[in-house]
């Protein structure tokens, strides 16, 4: 993996994560407004982050695989590699 | 890494509980030839394939077959939802109520919690294709064991479903099987060393 797709992938991996975190927190505090939009804030820039990663280095997901022949979703490198 | 999505693969919709039923179906909860066991196997071998495609179908059942784990907590959830304590007794569920109320716990029918005796994941590609061709086979029978102690429709909606995939699984680890055979009857360019010809393997 090139040291520029390390990275974006970087940040991709600590946006879902804030977004791990903070819907756990709102599982107990569901009131917390404050809390909310900085989830909503968060949720925003996870998916712009993904969409450009995406767009440059394949899906992240196999039901985000593009129209594309050979199916690109089994390409390497898996996460363990 | 695992994202949860709020909706079951396929519809679950029990309208009468049947405690007796339950007893028989969480075996495919946590039973020898279940879906927690299907999961974990299939999620534990990936790693060691040697292709891409049989990377990603095991990682891709294995990730399935969570989602029939749900399914089936699902139905034995719906089938023991409201049941009084002496129900269950009379049914022979008097030492699972004992020890898990309406819970749903993984184990056989037979009452063995679930272990990871049930599973291998052996290093060898084709030991362990050959396994979970094995696997998915075991689990359709069970299935259809499961169909033919039901008469409840709504039971047998879902456990037909389940024991479709079970069969379109079989088919395509048996496709997996033949890719893997194909990469390593490849002609190799050079001769591999055996690994304890290999420095990096001494101390």
């Amino acid at each position: 993996m090139n040291p520029n797709q390390a990275q974006l992938l970087k940040e991709v991996m600590a946006a879902d994560f804030t977004l791990i975190d903070l819907n756990l927190y709102l599982n107990t505090h569901p009131y917390d407004q404050n809390a909310i939009m900085l989830f909503y804030n968060c949720a925003q820039r996870a998916k712009i982050l993904r969409n450009e990663y995406e767009r440059l280095y394949g899906p992240l997901t196999a039901q985000s695989t593009p129209y594309k022949c050979p199916w690109q979703w089994i390409n390497s490198p898996w996460p363990w590699e | 890494m695992w994202v949860y999505e709020k909706k079951l693969e396929y519809p679950v919709k029990i309208k009468n509980p049947n405690p007796k039923l339950a007893k028989y179906i969480i075996s495919q909860y946590g039973g020898p030839d279940g879906e927690l066991a299907a999961s974990l196997r299939y999620l534990s071998q990936r790693f060691s394939m040697p292709t891409n495609e049989a990377k990603g179908i095991l990682n891709d059942i294995g990730t399935e077959e969570l989602a029939h784990l749900e399914m089936i907590g699902t139905i034995v959830y719906q089938l023991t939802r409201g049941v009084p304590a002496d129900v269950l007794e009379r049914v022979g569920l008097g030492a699972y109520y004992t020890d898990h109320d309406h819970a749903v716990y993984p184990m056989s029918a037979s009452g063995t919690p679930f272990t990871a005796a049930y599973i291998q994941s052996k290093g060898d590609p084709i030991a362990d294709l050959h396994e979970d061709m094995a696997a998915e086979q075991k689990a359709r029978a069970t299935y259809e064991n499961l169909i033919n102690l039901t008469d409840d429709p709504d039971v047998i909606d879902p456990l037909r479903f389940l024991r479709e995939r079970e069969v379109v699984h079989f088919q395509r680890f048996g496709e997996a099987l033949r890719i893997v055979q194909d990469k390593l009857a490849e002609k190799p360019f050079y001769v591999k060393k055996p690994d304890c010809m290999n420095p990096a393997y001494k101390r």
